[in-house]
């Protein structure tokens, strides 16, 4: 292929172009990285003096310490159940004809289109009206039907792609069908449920805005104590522990990137 | 009849959960036709006032702010999230594609509270932006980028811009290269390739990408309350405030329930549109 002028010219301008857009991507996490170590509790830039005191007083607040035992928690139940009820469902949508299934599975994937406000808010007055207290059964329970559908998705797709012959030779071998589901189905559906499990765990990690609706006091999780700390407070603490969340989540994603090859995990392959 | 050695077992916890979502979808309907009762959590008589109510000029106004935060924020989205993912995989070298990946899909996993704080210190009064622009002598005010629709939209484009990407990187990744390089053979340029051959076969991507990001826009909640401020009003900011502030659970119903009509509404006419398109693809 003949490189014209005009082709060197395009090559130029799109490399321009896509760091621009990475530059976009980054500023405000580079941003964040220096106001973390401005001395001074008024953000001002470029910082005067640099400091660590904001890093230790983030590890000193305490909403922040029980927010993230608190998000740790409805996390790990909450992604380890609906890794249990979606694991289950997405075996008898991908192997089963049954009655209501179609309705089954549209109420179980509403989430995804309805927006987490009225998710929210939908809970928040059904456990008023049945006089459920806002507890942390309550947030698991959310958070379950949040992150379902992607469980569900996830291990679908490892179904689909499932040798069915492999269930077959152990049945003709006098397997029962217990044994088989334990022995063979479950064990090569594992690299699926575990991306499920852990990108579950994640976006319940993360979800802010409907568990801002039935949160109280006690069982506030990570992003909203890190929501309300901005609206009490305008230091830079919450600049510390942006930056050690964008480290943790870069951190993962390398380590993902090495061990599992993103683009194949985002089939852009 | 086949035998269904699993089916009570696998089916029954996530019809458990189904049953919760369906009553508290009830449990919203119902509280949209009930009366509000000033200082109290329990609702009154059945009523349509609510939806009346929705018709006064302040919900209108948060609808079609809404609407225009989407619309502006998918389609700034879509211009910049088409060529990151563009280059991503037409890049040769596998070191560039993995950092593009993980500097795209880093915000993705930070949550909306840590993206819309991070954006605050860029765009505040004091903040990155204006002091640059300041300290370069390009401005002699600061300009305030907080509590407008430009700045939500800003924060708003940073939001959607990983699945974005990732969706349309999945569509471009699809397209036959022989196709391209058919074009090239017959003497067409790249720029002749990419309108007439690329960029046609990604429109699937495109609709789907453009609906995710016009339907995250919509629920999106921390980003127009923190840099919007109170006068970025969205239908999220406003069910929040009409709950909490007044208490009016069964208002706040009402308006979550026509947000979520229209958000239905919306997907559908692109979903209609994406049919259309892969009809006349299929000629």
């Amino acid at each position: 292929m003949n490189r014209t002028p005009l082709d060197h010219l395009l090559t130029w301008s799109g490399r321009i172009l896509v760091a621009l857009i990475l530059g976009f991507v980054l500023l405000p996490f580079v941003v964040v990285l220096i106001a973390s170590f401005n001395h001074s509790s008024i953000l001002t830039f470029p910082p005067q003096d640099w400091s660590l005191r904001w890093y230790a007083h983030a590890f000193e607040y305490d909403d922040f310490a029980d927010g993230v035992k608190n998000s740790l928690i409805i996390a790990a139940f909450g992604s380890t159940l609906a890794l249990v009820a979606g694991t289950g469902f997405a075996y008898v949508l991908n192997r089963y004809e049954f009655r209501g299934k179609a309705t089954l599975h549209a109420v179980l994937m509403s989430s995804l289109v309805i927006p987490n406000f009225t998710i929210g808010l939908g809970l928040l007055i059904l456990a008023a009206s049945v006089s459920i207290p806002r507890s942390m059964g309550l947030l698991v329970f959310l958070h379950i039907t949040i992150v379902l559908p992607f469980v569900v998705r996830s291990v679908y797709v490892s179904l689909q792609n499932f040798e069915r012959q492999l269930e077959a030779a152990a049945e003709s071998l006098g397997a029962a069908p217990r044994r088989v589901l334990f022995t063979v189905t479950l064990p090569l559906l594992l690299p699926g449920l575990a991306a499920g499990w852990l990108f579950a765990a994640i976006l319940s990690f993360n979800e802010f805005t409907a568990s801002l609706f039935l949160v109280n006091q006690r069982t506030q999780t990570l992003p909203v104590a890190m929501y309300n700390y901005v609206r009490e407070y305008a230091d830079p603490t919450l600049a510390a522990v942006s930056v050690i969340y964008v480290v943790a989540v870069a951190a993962m994603l390398i380590l993902a990137h090495i061990f599992f090859r993103l683009e194949k995990v985002l089939n852009v392959d | 009849m086949t035998k269904r050695p699993f089916l009570g077992w696998f089916v029954t916890p996530a019809g458990l959960i189904a049953i919760g979502i369906a009553a508290s979808f009830l449990a919203i309907l119902q509280y949209s036709l009930r009366a509000h009762v000033p200082g109290m959590l329990d609702p009154g008589g059945f009523t349509f006032d609510n939806f009346t109510t929705l018709l006064k000029p302040a919900y209108g106004k948060a609808f079609i702010t809404t609407v225009l935060l989407c619309f502006w924020t998918a389609l700034f989205t879509l211009l910049i999230g088409y060529p990151l993912a563009f280059a991503m995989l037409r890049t040769r070298s596998g070191w560039m594609r993995g950092a593009m990946l993980i500097i795209t899909l880093t915000p993705l996993f930070l949550g909306e509270v840590v993206r819309t704080y991070s954006w605050i210190i860029v765009l505040g009064n004091q903040g990155f932006l204006n002091s640059a622009l300041l300290g370069i002598g390009l401005i002699d005010e600061p300009i305030s980028f907080m509590f407008t629709t430009m700045g939500v939209v800003i924060a708003l484009v940073h939001f959607t811009l990983p699945i974005v990407v990732i969706m349309l990187a999945a569509a471009i990744a699809h397209i036959d290269r022989k196709l391209e390089q058919a074009a090239f053979s017959l003497g067409a340029g790249r720029v002749r390739v990419f309108l007439t051959v690329t960029l046609p076969l990604s429109v699937p991507g495109i609709v789907a990408a453009s609906s995710t990001a016009f339907a995250w826009t919509f629920s999106a909640f921390a980003t127009p309350q923190m840099i919007g401020g109170g006068q970025v009003v969205t239908i999220s900011t406003l069910v929040y405030q009409v709950g909490f502030a007044s208490f009016n659970f069964p208002l706040a119903a009402s308006l979550s329930l026509a947000g979520l009509l229209f958000t239905i509404a919306v997907l559908s006419i692109f979903n209609l549109g994406m049919r259309r398109i892969e009809r006349q693809g299929a000629h």
